[in-house]
This record gives C-alpha cells, sequence and structure tokens, in this order.
C-alpha cells in the first residue's frame, strides 16, 4: 500500500531559465520604460589606489574615479551618479563580498647573475611558503620568473622560464604535486628595481612563487 | 626540516585532488556557499572548491548561494545569492599579460578584484549587465543588476 513519493522535477527546463535572465531585456527593449534595480559602485582599492570604472547604458555614460563612487541605472538610457559608503556597500554587497577569494601572495626567491643557483639567503623562505600554501582553499602555485636587462628579450625570456621551472623542481622536491603548479617566464619586461639597458641588477634577478 | 616540511605538504597533497589550472582553464573556484552551479555546454556541474571554471561557462546561485573565483590572471571575482554570471571569453598570455576578459552578469550581485590583464591594457576587461557596459580601469567594483522590485 505504498504510494509512490511525487518525483520532484525542476520546475523550469534549462532553455526556459535562459530565456528568464533575458526577459527583462526584451521587455525593455519593446516597452522602453522597464524599471530596473541596477547598482554600480567603485571601491578604494587595498593597495591605497582606487581605479576608474565608467558606465554606459545606451549612450549615457559616467566615469566613476573617487572611492565609493557609485551609479544607478533604473531604466536603460539612464545613469545617475551618487556616492556610496564601506557600511552602504556592506549592506548592498554583503555576500558578494563575503565570497571573494583570499588574495594571491607573493614570495621572492633570487639568483645569481647569469644562472638559475639560488642566493644563499633564499631558501628560508620555502618554510614560509609552505605555511601559506596549507592556509588555503585549492592552492595553486604560480612561479614566475624574471631577469635583469643583460641580454637580449628572447634570451631573457627563456633565462626567467629557466628560473621559475628551476624553482618549480624544487618545490616537487620538497612534496607539492607538480600538478598544482604553473610556470610562467616575464622575461626583463617587470623589473623590481627600473634599469637601463644592459645594466645587471641582482635584485631583478628574481623568481615569484605566487599562491593563490 | 625537510622532513616535517613534507609532513606538512603531505596531508595536502592527500586533501586536494582537483589540478592546477591548465592553460584552457580561465581560474579555479575558491569558495562555495549554498546552492551553486557551473553551466557548460548543455551539463551542470556543482560549482564546488577546486572545480576550473573555463570561457563560455555560466556561474549560477540560488537563493542561499554564493560563489567565489581567482582566475589565471590574479583577478578575483565573486557573486552573491540569485546570480548568473557569463564567462564570455578569457584570453590571458602569462609572459606578456595580453588578453581578454569579458564577463556578463544576466542577474544578482558581483564583486570584482581586476587582475594582470585590466592592469596590462584599460580595454582589455569588460563587464557587461542586461543594462549597461562597464569598461574597467582597475580595480575593485560592485555591481548589482535585476528587474526592479515593485
Amino acid at each position: 500500500m505504498s504510494v509512490p513519493a511525487p518525483r520532484k522535477t525542476d520546475p523550469l527546463p534549462k532553455r526556459a531559465r535562459y530565456l528568464l535572465w533575458l526577459a527583462p531585456l526584451a521587455l525593455s527593449a519593446l516597452a522602453g520604460c522597464a524599471t530596473r534595480n541596477d547598482l554600480y559602485v567603485l571601491l578604494p582599492g587595498k593597495d591605497g589606489k582606487t581605479g576608474a570604472l565608467t558606465v554606459e547604458s545606451e549612450g549615457k555614460k559616467q566615469t566613476l574615479d573617487k572611492p565609493y563612487a557609485a551609479a544607478r541605472v533604473n531604466r536603460v538610457g539612464s545613469v545617475d551618479g551618487f556616492t556610496s559608503s564601506e557600511a552602504q556597500a556592506k549592506q548592498d554587497f554583503g555576500p558578494a563580498l563575503e565570497a571573494q577569494p583570499k588574495r594571491p601572495v607573493s614570495f621572492f626567491l633570487y639568483f645569481l647573475a647569469d644562472t638559475d643557483e639560488f642566493a644563499p639567503e633564499s631558501k628560508t623562505l620555502v618554510a614560509q611558503i609552505f605555511a601559506e600554501i596549507a592556509r588555503r582553499p585549492a592552492p595553486e602555485i604560480v612561479i614566475i620568473g624574471h631577469t635583469d636587462r643583460v641580454g637580449t628579450v628572447v634570451y631573457n625570456d627563456a633565462l626567467s622560464l629557466r628560473r621559475a621551472e628551476r624553482c618549480r623542481d624544487e618545490l616537487i622536491k620538497l612534496g607539492i604535486p607538480k600538478v598544482r603548479i604553473s610556470v610562467a617566464g616575464r622575461g626583463e619586461r617587470e623589473p623590481e628595481v627600473p634599469t637601463a639597458d644592459e645594466v645587471p641588477e641582482p635584485r631583478n634577478r628574481r623568481v615569484e612563487i605566487s599562491v593563490r | 626540516m625537510k622532513s616535517r616540511l613534507i609532513a606538512l605538504a603531505l596531508p595536502m597533497v592527500l586533501a586536494l585532488g582537483v589540478a592546477v589550472a591548465s592553460a584552457e582553464d580561465a581560474g579555479q573556484i575558491k569558495v562555495s556557499k549554498g546552492s551553486a552551479q557551473i553551466e557548460r555546454a548543455g551539463k551542470t556541474l556543482p560549482a564546488t572548491v577546486g572545480q576550473v571554471v573555463q570561457q563560455g561557462d555560466v556561474v549560477v546561485t540560488g537563493a542561499d548561494g554564493s560563489v567565489g573565483i581567482t582566475f589565471r590572471d590574479n583577478s578575483l571575482v565573486s557573486i552573491g545569492p540569485d546570480s548568473a554570471l557569463g564567462i564570455d571569453r578569457f584570453v590571458f598570455d602569462s609572459t606578456t599579460h595580453q588578453g581578454n576578459f569579458d564577463a556578463s552578469l544576466k542577474q544578482g550581485t558581483l564583486a570584482v578584484v581586476s587582475g594582470k590583464l585590466a592592469k596590462q591594457s584599460p580595454e582589455a576587461m569588460k563587464v557587461k549587465t542586461p543594462a549597461a557596459i562597464l569598461g574597467v580601469r582597475g580595480t575593485e567594483f560592485l555591481v548589482r543588476t535585476g528587474p526592479a522590485k515593485d
């Protein structure tokens, strides 16, 4: 005398769900007056620098370039600027802000000139790198090699990659799975200390180990 | 010292089965709460921590859901409840830092910390909503889009 439980089904097929997202667009295109609840807020950068954001809706445009500069779009083609606040932003965007991933952290290892040999003081950093990896969900390690400006761009691209790969091999020996590590060579493009071409600079002969 | 480091690393290795993002992957999910899925090529995948995100994916959350993603260029992107975010295009050259990141918030809330792409070129990152197009010159911003509630 068992009654089969009603089968739980998705109330809308997938295609219909996509159409739902499109519905407000279609309506506004038809009626031109559908009201919206859109809000755009520029935050101060964590590094102390605030960037800029342009908000454009059918030819109307606002540039937000100060901390908490904000714009409302209540209908397509209308952009109203105002100033929000830290508290207001937390209230409007709490869950999205709480879901932000941890910021990547970088460690630097230094190299002897024109080699992939570590400068001796760099070896002690490895323990700190391990600790950072252990703190993160689904950690990824990105190893980015850099050079000084002695040599050609092409040569330095190859040297920087070799330095990154040398680092990767050392981390693998210490037990970090290869599959979690990616490598890149930035050559001489991103000096820590800007110099003229062909100037040897130990502080630029480095590898960045970014944990994210 | 070395053996202690290995002891520290081993549980980590066992706990994390998912591979690091390959060149084709755009990013990886680092935070996931409540109901959250990835729509990919007609399939629905759970948006769990460690899951990779690719160009073409739509990340969708339910009423109690939120998701945080770290992209290959270090862009940090998170969405709140009842949200849908399309990863329309993601191309990143890790040597030159050139490429493109186009995303569309179809519904809900979004928090962004832009990464190396936007830093290299102000045109590299674009975010659109059903009502507006955003040009990103860095660095941190918030977006909410949806029909007005009466």
